[in-house]
């Protein structure tokens, strides 16, 4: 009974909130900032052609910058909490799976370093192309194909570091020039690039560790 | 009614199942199923109001594709955080919830 009540007035609660909110949202909109026009006014000294792209990287880069740092902290501190290193017993591959996973794994590669380029001028960019290598790394591991890891050795530590490293060298760099993170004009578009580049990396490491270092297989150090 | 503010809408409907959820809900894996769809709510109200006109603003659609980044992050350390609590006590379930 008191459960029950909790949950009705839990329930009216959201409920009434959800009518409040769609009321909100469906007020018509009076002298809000278009943000629009400061993206478009500004894109020539960006650097990329992509909007979205020039917003993550130049505009808001002190947000991808620490973007990066949440998802490292968010794998140390799984490391941190310690691996369960019971095994199970280690799955027989299907040999048919298999083998579309290692077709499949040098085509995701390609995607991946398309989508990295791609990100310049249309959507993409570093984290799309960090999640495709992430899910090749995925998929070859629940083939059977790729061991689960155990802790990091230190090329996998500099492999999970680098993105966030050279982005922050990067931004350092850029210190002395009077400000962090803001890029000379002509330099921007290829500084944009090395990050990103970094970045991917990382990322699809950092996504993949955060599946396979919690995987229960067996694995051989790396 | 435009497409984006259809977006918004169901956005902020999710969000509030996703808020009323997280608040009932004591198994600690649908909990955290009820915070993404928290997340996805927010996400789609920024989406949505993005392009209230024809042309989309790239601002809020930045601000989404950082936040389902840490949105991913934070699922995975939660997801981790279980795994180790049903370890430790066999239960997927908080003590004080389990009243």
């Amino acid at each position: 009974m008191k459960r029950f009540v909790v949950g009705f007035a839990v329930g009216s609660s959201a409920l009434a909130f959800a009518v409040l909110l769609i009321g909100a949202l469906l007020e018509p909109l009076s002298g809000g900032v278009d943000l629009r026009v400061a993206v478009a006014a500004q894109m020539t000294a960006s650097g990329v052609e992509h909007p979205v792209t020039a917003v993550l990287l130049n505009f808001r880069g002190y947000d991808t910058l620490l973007e990066i740092a949440v998802l490292l902290l968010a794998l140390i501190v799984i490391l941190a909490i310690g691996l369960d290193t019971t095994s199970d017993r280690p799955r027989a591959g299907n040999p048919v799976v298999q083998t579309l996973a290692r077709l499949a794994a040098p085509l995701m590669i390609v995607v991946a370093v398309y989508l990295l380029w791609a990100g310049a001028f249309r959507p993409g960019g570093a984290f799309q192309a960090g999640a495709v290598l992430a899910a090749a790394a995925v998929l070859l591991h629940l083939t059977g194909l790729l061991p689960s890891w155990q802790t990091p050795m230190l090329k996998l530590r500099s492999g999970l570091t680098a993105g966030f490293l050279i982005f922050l060298a990067v931004a350092a760099s850029l210190l002395s020039r009077g400000a962090l993170l803001q890029y000379p004009p002509a330099q921007a578009g290829m500084l944009i690039l090395l990050i990103e580049a970094g970045l991917t990396i990382s990322l699809g490491l950092i996504l993949a560790g955060l599946f396979l270092f919690l995987s229960r297989d067996p694995g051989g150090d790396t | 009614m435009s497409s984006g503010l259809l977006f918004a809408c169901v956005g902020a409907i999710l969000f509030s199942m996703g808020v009323a959820g997280v608040i009932l809900i004591g198994h600690l894996l649908r909990r955290v199923l009820a915070f993404n769809l928290m997340g996805s709510g927010a996400f789609l109200i920024l989406v949505g109001l993005a392009q209230r006109n024809d042309v989309p603003d790239p601002v809020p659609q930045a601000m989404v594709l950082t936040g389902i980044v840490v949105a991913v992050a934070a699922t995975a350390l939660a997801l981790a955080l279980a795994r180790r609590l049903h370890a430790l006590t066999g239960k997927l379930e908080l003590p004080a919830d389990e009243a």
